[in-house]
């Protein structure tokens, strides 16, 4: 399954990693926990792949039963309004230099965005709304949230911010542990330290 | 006996289609397979550990830029365009995780195992990350540091770890055999 992926991403048959990121997360749900891992991925590289009209799923389920198998549960959900657009192979270096300057320095605390983002992105749920502070800047990146769609590659700045296990987990946290996400820019906002009052003078 | 939705079965059926439709070709996946089976696997990581442990100034290049230290290798597989090496030590245990999907670096640690892909392993490790690692067998000290890296975008991890004194007289091939793949992800130690 693995190399079947690769030779389809090879052949330019299923656009981005992103893209195939994003078509594993729309799978049907039950098969998400239910399948194997590579059954995921059989999910989103079909779903991809009748998205992209390479097949359809009638011949597919048809070669299924040349095969001697039923067809009941299927995992690919293909959308009926994909995005439509040209995709340019051999997108999985993702590394841009970006002209402008990263808007955080390491040290500095940052909040990640607490509100939902529609479509792929890499934010992880856990960590919205959660203060971490900035450890390493790792220059410009192919941002997934707009290159998934087909909307460009976007590039980001992406940072490596440290979470404190109790500002994730609360205070029954285990003791002692921080979880560090990549995170690009646009998933987070300073935060500013609280100006102590001054009195008029 | 296949299931009626055995995915198994719809995996040969899809690639029975693509190639019949000339799209993918079995040579190229065959191609793949022999590829990884021979030259990608965590043996490459182990051999950049056993060095790092030998070698101090390569050691010091590795946590600095890991892209750069192991360019020389030419290592095949991919997924190591940012690598980053973390360093367990008496203070700080490291491991590797990705809650979003599987993200692993491919050329130094090859392909992972099949729990690192499970959703119980993904959420998990980054909510109860030491009672996680005592399941694996692994106790840590209370007054160590866990230190869990997320692999949410395409930074890769890679856990250098802590030498064992019992290795300390040890030739590098004994070393490189004694690193497992489990303690580059930082599940075990070594």
């Amino acid at each position: 399954m693995f190399q079947m992926v690769n030779a389809a991403f090879v052949a330019g048959l299923i656009g981005n990693v992103d893209q195939f990121r994003h078509a594993i997360e729309r799978i049907d749900p039950a098969a998400y926990l239910s399948d194997s891992y590579f059954g995921r991925w059989l999910g989103g590289l079909e779903t991809l792949l009748v998205e992209r009209e390479v097949i359809r799923t009638a011949e597919l389920n048809d070669r299924v039963e040349e095969l001697g198998g039923a067809v009941s549960r299927i995992a690919a959900r293909p959308s009926a309004t994909p995005d439509r657009v040209a995709y340019p192979p051999g997108g999985r270096h993702g590394q841009r230099p970006i002209l402008a300057a990263p808007l955080y320095q390491p040290g500095q605390r940052v909040r990640a965005l607490s509100r939902g983002l529609a479509g792929h992105t890499r934010l992880p749920q856990y960590a919205r709304g959660r203060d971490g502070i900035i450890v390493a800047w790792h220059d410009g990146w192919v941002y997934p949230d707009s290159n998934a769609h087909g909307l460009g590659e976007y590039p980001q700045h992406l940072y490596t911010v440290c979470f404190e296990g109790k500002e994730l987990w609360g205070e029954d946290a285990e003791p002692g542990i921080r979880v560090h996400l990549d995170l690009f820019e646009p998933y987070l906002e300073p935060v500013v330290p609280d100006q102590p009052e001054q009195d008029e003078p | 006996m296949t299931s009626p939705s055995d995915p198994e079965l719809r995996a040969r059926a899809l690639e029975a289609l693509l190639i019949g439709k000339g799209l993918i070709t079995e040579a190229a996946i065959d191609d793949r397979i022999t590829l990884f089976n021979q030259r990608v696997g965590p043996m490459n990581g182990s051999r950049v550990v056993a060095r790092a442990w030998a070698d101090a100034a390569f050691k010091a290049e590795l946590l600095l830029d890991a892209t750069a230290a192991i360019a020389p290798y030419q290592f095949v597989g991919g997924q190591v365009d940012k690598l980053v090496v973390v360093e367990n030590t008496p203070e700080v245990h490291n491991v590797v995780v990705c809650t979003l999907c599987s993200c692993y670096p491919l050329a130094v640690m090859g392909l992972p195992p099949k729990w690192y892909k499970d959703p119980a392993y993904r959420s998990r490790v980054v909510r109860e990350p030491r009672e996680v690692l005592a399941e694996f067998g692994l106790m840590l000290n209370p007054d160590r540091e866990v230190r869990v890296w997320d692999s949410s975008a395409e930074v890769r991890y890679m856990v250098l770890p802590m030498m064992p004194q019992r290795l300390a007289a040890a030739d590098e091939a004994t070393r490189i055999a004694a690193i497992h793949r489990d303690a580059l992800i930082g599940v075990v130690e070594v």
